[in-house]
């Protein structure tokens, strides 16, 4: 057995504990993952820009002083902005942007003491579901190469299945930490609306996104939150989490009671993954959780709600993309107006240009009411679905997503089709609550995701229910074929 | 819901996006069916349910009101496409009535 492969199988708090004890150096952990990127990433593509220096100088210093996450090697999503790093939501439109500032949860993870090791390829502007809408080129899932790793933030999610990072940053708008991390084998939280800071997160629906953490463990989720949450002067809608985050212990599901919600089973879940998610069920009961039948009549309607919202935000977001202070601008334009034009069709990709047309759409003159009004009450109903269930259970669970990582290309023809792989994780985001995905099994030979929800600002209990899970699920190594081959 | 030509037109113009006349019909098709399954919100009565806008209840975010450091002009203007004298140029704005 080698060091190395020890290595890219450490979960980050496993490393921690290993350079706390001197046993393991930052800069011998470092070396292993970006081996490990000129290895792999040809194939998987799970980085728009590896910092291989600036991970070697950092590491190098981690090695003589240390923080709480001193040494951890971790993926940036790129929707985030970090000074003097190249900062491209995956867009044409930013090919060249380099932020002048750095978004606050990078700067807390970094004022922790990790190590950046470059950022990471997604659906441009988040808005996607396989990371096929990127503007350079698709990531391919670590578990099938031939098949996405889900979306918008398939390049984290990949980079830590394909142990080219020991966690990643993502952002969630729709499902894009959890559906991508259920597809490749990997944890995802998504948490609480205004838990974690926003400021430097391109904006996509800002009454919506959340950033949060992409693992290998529940723990690891846990530990990277806990330097995530806070109230930011540079975020107006962020809050001090109420009651902080603890690591969960290793304990049983004693006394959880957990729902199971019969809607986000109704229809459309492949059998495969319906099969793995009823085994999971039965592990969790075995474990000493109660299982009842938790309902949220109106989810049907989410999606729908949904892509009304997030592309009105969005369509007012996208305005300030307009060739004048940063990103693209076409050349020759005859006026302003010319120029705005030909710079953003230019510069955006074509979900970009639908969910614009979309939100535009929904927002002007004569259906401002029946679409933009009616989805907003429609939030309502789903907010007061989540309040009344969750009365009756502790934990809500489905699965993450309705399908296994799809085939390159299987989608992107039919929007509609591609925005249905969403469908068992929007409903969390309209109503804001936390989220996460953990891996309950495989289905020919592919991960499949567990979705397990709380009340707001419940991480604490929701990732305690979720190592509960872990540990009942029992997967052992969730190692992809790629870290596996190392060994 | 259908989508015409004409509306992806005429949206397309409102967001100030250039669509090439040979990706109307795509983009009108995508539309329609996207607008499609929206269009099941209208089976809901909902003249009782109030909006939700955002799913925390905060207002009036205040800070004090003094000055801290911000951006230099040097690193506001660094990703500009085009710039001149400190200020970000821009095509002519006062455009003939079209």
């Amino acid at each position: 057995m080698s060091q190395e492969r020890n290595l890219l199988e450490l979960t980050a708090h496993e490393a921690h504990d290993l350079i706390q004890q001197g046993e393991v150096t930052a800069s011998e952990l470092t070396a292993a993952y970006l081996d490990q990127i000129e290895r792999y990433d040809n194939d998987v593509n799970a980085y728009l820009l590896v910092t291989r220096e600036r991970a070697q100088e950092e590491s190098g210093r981690s090695d003589s002083n240390g923080g709480p996450l001193n040494g951890l090697p971790t993926a940036i999503k790129d929707v985030l902005c970090t000074r003097g790093i190249a900062t491209t939501c995956a867009s044409r439109m930013l090919e060249n942007y380099v932020p002048p500032y750095t978004a606050t949860c990078v700067r807390r993870l970094q004022d922790a003491g990790i190590v950046t090791l470059g950022k990471t390829n997604m659906d441009e502007f988040a808005m996607g579901s396989s990371t096929e809408n990127s503007a350079f080129g698709p990531t391919r899932n670590p578990w099938d190469l031939e098949r996405v790793p889900g979306g918008s933030s398939g390049g984290s999610a990949a980079a830590v299945a394909a142990g080219e990072a020991i966690w990643a940053l993502g952002s969630d708008t729709g499902g894009s930490i959890r559906q991508p991390a259920a597809f490749c084998g990997v944890v995802g939280l998504k948490p609480t609306y205004g838990s974690v800071s926003r400021y430097g997160l391109v904006a996509f629906a800002s009454s919506f996104d959340q950033v949060g953490p992409i693992t290998k463990d529940v723990k690891d989720a846990a530990l990277m939150m806990q330097h995530l949450v806070g109230k930011d002067p540079c975020d107006s809608t962020s809050v001090e989490h109420p009651s902080g985050i603890a690591i969960p212990a290793d304990r049983d599901l004693s006394g959880v009671r957990i729902g199971v919600v019969q809607e986000l089973m109704a229809g459309g879940i492949e059998p495969g993954v319906m099969e793995v998610f009823t085994n999971a069920v039965k592990k969790l009961e075995a474990a000493g959780a109660e299982i009842g039948e938790a309902s949220l009549p109106h989810s049907e309607y989410a999606l729908a709600a949904y892509y009304i919202l997030a592309p009105a935000e969005a369509s007012a977001n996208l305005a300030r993309f307009d060739g004048v202070r940063y990103g693209l601008r076409a050349k020759g334009a005859e006026g302003i107006s010319d120029m705005y034009e030909q710079t953003r069709n230019l510069g955006f990709g074509d979900e970009v240009k639908r969910r614009i047309m979309l939100g535009t759409y929904a927002l002007s003159s004569g259906y401002y009411d029946a679409y933009y009004g009616q989805a907003q009450k429609v939030r309502t109903l789903i907010v007061n679905d989540f309040a009344q269930a969750l009365s009756e259970f502790d934990i809500l669970i489905s699965p993450t997503a309705p399908t296994t990582a799809f085939k390159l290309g299987e989608k992107t023809g039919d929007p509609l089709t591609m925005y249905l792989s969403d469908i068992c994780t929007i409903p969390v985001n309209l109503a804001g609550l936390p989220g996460v995905s953990l891996p309950a099994g495989y289905a020919d030979g592919l991960p499949v995701g567990l979705q397990m929800i709380g009340p707001a600002f419940s991480e604490s209990a929701l990732l305690q229910a979720a190592r509960g899970a872990e540990i009942a699920i029992s997967l052992g190594s969730t190692a992809s074929p790629l870290i596996r081959e190392r060994s | 819901m259908a989508v015409t030509n004409d509306d992806v037109r005429y949206v397309a113009k409102l967001a100030r996006l250039q669509i090439e006349e040979g990706e109307l019909a795509r983009y009108s098709q995508q539309l329609s069916t996207i607008l499609g399954h929206i269009d099941k919100l209208s089976q809901l009565d909902l003249s009782d349910v109030e909006p939700t806008s955002h799913v925390l209840k905060l207002a009036n975010v205040m800070r004090e009101d003094v000055s801290r450091p911000s951006l230099t002009r040097d690193d506001a203007l660094a990703n500009g496409p085009e710039v001149e004298s400190g200020a970000f140029r821009v095509p002519q704005i006062l455009e003939a009535e079209e």
